[in-house]
């Protein structure tokens, strides 16, 4: 596969790879997505808006020059702006993360200042980079400074600064996502219109999406954090009846698997509030998602991982020897996968 | 007519002089949570300290790199958004000018501030309003216009022109996301004692204009009676004329 570096969410010649429940692979456009799609099939989105959740600034203690990355917050409420966040270095995201130079040692008690925002450290979370920070001033003191000098968490492979345009997906509504849940780049308005065409329904949850790399092999063995979340009333209802009428649930972004999942009860999924926390991977019982839309992943990454719940492993390595051969791109830029669970059971693979 | 908006989220552009406050006013008088646009710190200061609960945002809507941070400050804030009222406007050439004598720039300024702006903030603002309507909570925005929009009268041509290319704005994606349960409406609130209009009319006696808070009123019984119209289809199929 190819790093997509141009940030394009849509662009015209996007390429889908289709794994359905026997394991067999076809190519299609992106576009035609609702082609895949029977009639009955409830698609559900993260409608998560990204924050600009990387924040350049100064360590007061030091002089030193770091980049804060927001990283998790316990809540969704808009009066909720406590974070966690991931202290880099100097530099910025031109340089590789794992090449980035450390920050200075940061500790409880310490100043930051980020912008027009002051924030003090609390307490380390279990790594000397990964923090808990508390902003001073109101809420919409934070949120108008996060605004105006927050900008998208980036990585080298995209070398033009990210905007907030670039990262909201056109269905992102609250701003509650680190990075962008970046399966939903596929849905536009006229996608969303062709879905109900063919007889799908659509329905979202909001899913503060994280961190996907910080490029220090401790930190990164912590990730996916735990991730807040909530499910409206209205679309635990549509899973409902789509479960009792036996139609699939197609998950758009492993986000959208990771709280489904967790909120599942039997025949459907809690309403409200949730912190998803564990990770999704082979071992996994998948109980309320049939299908998911998914980026292009790498063997070895945390979203890899979660697709090995939905199908077996000799199929993956068939569908990436094909995303390889046919040089699709990857990356949250980049081409997608729509992969159905697997018909067989668990025994026969 | 019911009260309609406790608990909902408004924002509105141009929220702190004329037509704008008496909005800010009358949406927190029903019990909704606000959050208004200016350009002006002071401005806003001013209306906090009389509305300490109101939210208040620094932006040109005119200025695209202002439009995304205003949206996320907008649905951080509120947590969302059921309804957006795209108020602000500039009124082109000061004093008024015919056509001929209207320089290119202050076309320019009136079509960024009447017609690009509300194009752009509504664009980056739609997924929380679908995500509204999805949650059963209905999702509106309004777009005020005036019969500037419809009649041609000499001496209003970029205001009149930037606010006709809105209102057929707003009546295409009425159209275009009836489906996603976002409606639009263009309204027009009637000739106003507002700063607004002292600057196109500057001899106008006040006596002869509507108050604002009374537009206000109407617009927000008129948004209200959509919100609370989920069947009801008449602001569905058509954008509702000029009040």
């Amino acid at each position: 596969m190819i790093a997509a570096s141009e940030p394009t969410q849509r662009p015209p010649q996007a390429r889908l790879l289709v794994v359905d429940c026997q394991g067999r692979i076809a190519h299609a456009r992106r576009s035609a997505l609702a082609e895949f799609l029977r009639p009955g099939d409830l698609l559900i989105a993260n409608d998560a808006a990204t924050l600009p959740a990387s924040l350049r600034g100064v360590h007061l203690p030091t002089g030193a020059s770091i980049e804060v990355r927001l990283a998790g917050r316990r809540s969704l409420a808009p009066e909720d702006v406590g974070f966690s966040a991931v202290v880099f270095g100097e530099g910025d995201f031109h340089m590789r993360t794992e090449d980035r130079p450390a920050p200075p040692i940061v500790s409880p008690g310490d100043t930051l200042a980020l912008g027009p925002l002051q924030a003090g450290v609390e307490r380390l979370l279990g790594h000397p980079r990964l923090v808990s920070l508390r902003f001073d001033g109101s809420a919409d003191t934070v949120w108008s400074g996060l605004a105006r000098h927050g900008r998208p968490i980036q990585y080298a492979h995209v070398p033009t600064p990210l905007a907030l345009w670039d990262v909201w997906a056109p269905i992102a509504g609250l701003p509650a996502a680190f990075e962008p849940p970046s399966a939903g780049f596929a849905l536009d308005w006229q996608t969303l219109a062709n879905i109900r065409s063919r007889g799908a329904a659509f329905a979202t949850i909001t899913h503060a999406a994280g961190i996907s790399s910080t490029g220090d092999a401790a930190l990164d063995r912590l990730l996916p954090f735990d991730e807040s979340y909530r499910i409206s009333e209205a679309t635990a209802a549509a899973i409902a009846a789509a479960r009792s009428r036996g139609e699939r649930i197609i998950a758009i972004g492993t986000t959208v698997v990771r709280s489904l999942e967790h909120a599942a009860i039997p025949g459907g999924v809690r309403s409200g509030h949730g912190l998803a926390t564990g990770r999704i991977g082979a071992a996994s019982q998948l109980s309320v998602v049939d299908a998911i839309l998914s980026g292009t992943h790498e063997p070895g990454t945390s979203h890899y991982e979660l697709l090995r719940a939905f199908t077996g492993d000799a199929t993956l390595r068939h569908a990436t020897e094909e995303l390889d051969a046919r040089a699709y791109r990857t990356h949250e830029f980049g081409d997608s996968v729509l992969i159905e669970r697997s018909c067989f059971s668990a025994a026969l693979l | 007519m019911q009260n309609g908006f406790h608990g909902l989220r408004v924002a509105v552009t141009g929220g702190t002089s004329g037509l704008g406050l008496a909005l800010v006013r009358e949406f927190l008088g029903r019990g909704a949570r606000v959050a208004f646009v200016a350009r002006g710190r002071k401005g806003i200061e001013r209306v906090l300290r009389e509305h300490p609960d109101a939210h208040g945002i620094v932006g040109d809507v005119g200025r695209k790199d202002d439009i995304y941070p205003i949206a996320m400050e907008i649905a951080g804030e509120l947590g969302g958004l059921d309804v957006l009222v795209n108020n602000a406007s500039d009124l082109g050439p000061v004093p008024l000018a015919l056509l001929g004598d209207t320089a290119c720039e202050d076309l320019e300024r009136a079509l960024s501030t009447n017609l690009l702006g509300p194009f752009r903030l509504t664009k980056a603002l739609l997924g929380a309003l679908a995500a509204s309507s999805r949650e059963g909570r209905g999702a509106v925005v309004l777009n005020v216009s005036s019969d500037a929009a419809i009649n041609a009268y000499p001496g209003w041509g970029a205001y009149g022109a930037s606010k006709a290319a809105l209102h057929h704005l707003s009546r295409i994606w009425n159209e275009e996301l009836a489906a996603d349960g976002v409606r639009f409406l263009s309204l027009d609130p009637g000739d106003m004692d507002t700063p607004l209009h002292a600057l196109a009319v500057p001899d106008a006696d006040p006596a002869t204009l509507k108050p604002p808070q009374t537009a206000a009123r109407e617009m927000a019984d008129v948004i209200a009676s959509v919100l609370q119209g989920g069947t009801d289809d008449r602001f569905l199929s058509s954008v509702a004329p000029p009040l």
